[in-house]
């Protein structure tokens, strides 16, 4: 599963432009500029005090230009991870525990996100003040949702219920 | 989600459709079979926004099966006004009811509402979402007018805000159906509607802005109403307005067995000069409604929650 050579903090110099972090997640191959728009969907501001850090359009082996989020003391879900393929779909999940890579894994798209975007439709049932979660199907390329069936193809950054 | 709801015309295959409508012509042809099958159930008609004919219809529906209809009369007077969420509403009526019909303006009511009901929902129209129980009654009208396979089919009018277009077409999507779209730029069919034709298998979807490329390969036309109030200015709908029109002249191109069908109600975009016509089917199509929604509703009642198909 070793795909990937440029991960041992230290060995890589685009790595040293962020801080190395002890207990926490990395997550390496956000596509260029999405770096803020994965922190929304983790719903991560700092508000909490979180450590975080960021690298923007740092070079990559893979893409040409990439992200990389750090977070300090918190590992990611499944669900959390699932949810970042629809804007970091080559995005890889390092866990860290005690500056050691424990756990490592490629995002996979879901087939349904659940409570995390809001439709933009204002017509939609979802958006009138009921008990209810939001729910997407996931597309090939897009997102739809589940109660008013409006498809969402670009920007699903926006949707992002932070 | 429980099959026993109907939220959307995608919801059926085609041998659900067939056995509804099937269903429905036995009803049709002996009313009195059912008259008391249902004679210890009632029927909750939750109308959101007012519609007297669909209400009516339901109403009417339910008592023909020997059945009765509790109403939670206009939303004005409801605790909706006070706020209630829809949520609430659908779970104490359904205390009270063995089946619910919703009709509400947001889209997505009704399927939002099944996942909180254990009674059998029917929805009589979510904002510009769906109306399976109208695309029901009118596949019931197109197969005794025209037959439902091998049919040219033309839905003119307003069909971006049409909820009863959208339904049809997903519907008539599972039978030999050729479908024109006739409508102005501005009107046409979502695109999300359009993707999802697409999708399925054998689909023949095209669109067109004028009736005349069409007419006169059409078995049926079915019209709805462009809305004065969609067009920002009053000058553009004036220029469209009249291009979507049917009377005696314009149906001299159309074949002599074009059924002219309408979801009623209309304003004047079929003269009333096509009423006395053979094509005139809308009045026809609008009495449909009982013997499908009898249909439906049977079914829906009979099978206790543990159905079979
Ligand atoms: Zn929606």
């Amino acid at each position: 599963m070793s795909d990937d050579h440029d991960h041992h903090d230290g060995t890589d110099d685009h790595e040293l432009r962020v801080s190395k972090i002890r207990n926490g997640t990395v997550i390496d191959h956000v596509r260029g500029g999405q770096a803020l728009n994965v922190l929304a969907i983790l719903g991560i501001d700092g508000s909490e005090g979180e450590e975080v850090s960021v690298g923007m359009n740092v070079p990559s082996d893979r893409l040409a230009r990439k992200d990389i989020v750090k977070v300090e003391g918190r590992e990611l879900s499944q669900d959390e991870v699932d949810v970042l393929s629809l804007i970091a779909p080559d995005a890889t999940i390092n866990i860290v525990r005690d500056y050691e890579v424990i756990e490592k894994h490629r995002v996979e798209r879901p087939d349904v996100v659940t409570g995390v975007l809001s439709c933009p439709n204002p017509s939609c049932i979802t958006t009138a003040g009921e008990p209810v979660t939001s729910r997407f199907e996931v597309l090939d390329d897009a997102v739809r949702c589940s109660y008013c069936e409006t498809i969402v193809r670009e920007e699903i950054a926006s949707l992002i219920d932070t | 989600m429980r099959h026993d709801h109907l939220i959307t015309s995608k919801q059926l295959s085609r041998a659900d459709i067939e056995a509804i409508l099937d269903h429905a012509a036995e009803i049709d042809a002996d009313p009195s079979a059912v008259a008391d099958r249902h004679a210890d159930k009632l029927l909750g008609l939750l109308f959101f926004e007012p519609s007297t004919r669909t209400k009516m219809s339901f109403e009417t529906a339910m008592k023909r099966l020997g059945g009765d209809v509790v109403d939670m009369g206009s939303v004005e007077s409801s605790s909706v006004k006070k706020g209630e969420t829809l949520a609430d509403t659908v779970r104490v009526i359904e205390g009270y009811t063995d089946a619910l019909v919703l009709r509400h303006p947001k889209q997505g009511a009704a399927a939002m509402a099944s996942e909180f009901v254990d009674v059998p929902l029917l929805n009589a129209g979510d904002g510009a979402g769906h109306h399976p129980t109208q695309t029901m009654l009118d596949l019931y009208t197109i197969r005794e007018n025209a037959g439902l396979d091998d049919l040219t089919i033309g839905i003119m009018g307003d069909l971006k805000y049409g909820r009863t277009v959208h339904s049809l077409a997903y519907a008539l999507s599972n039978f030999d159906a050729r479908q024109h779209f006739v409508s102005p730029e501005s009107l046409q069919l979502p695109r999300e509607v359009v993707y999802d034709l697409h999708q399925q298998e054998g689909a023949q979807v095209r669109e067109h802005e004028s009736i005349d490329d069409v007419l006169p390969s059409l078995d049926v036309l079915y019209v709805t109403r462009i809305q004065r109030e969609r067009f920002p200015d009053e000058n553009e709908y004036q220029k469209v307005a009249g291009e979507y029109q049917i009377d005696m002249d314009t149906l001299d191109a159309a074949s002599d067995d074009l059924t002219v069908m309408h979801p009623l109600p209309r304003v004047d975009e079929i003269a009333p000069d096509v009423d006395e016509t053979d094509h005139a089917a809308y009045f026809e199509q609008a009495h449909n409604g009982v013997p499908v929604r009898m249909a439906l509703l049977d079914r829906l009642l009979s099978e206790g929650g543990d159905g079979d198909e």
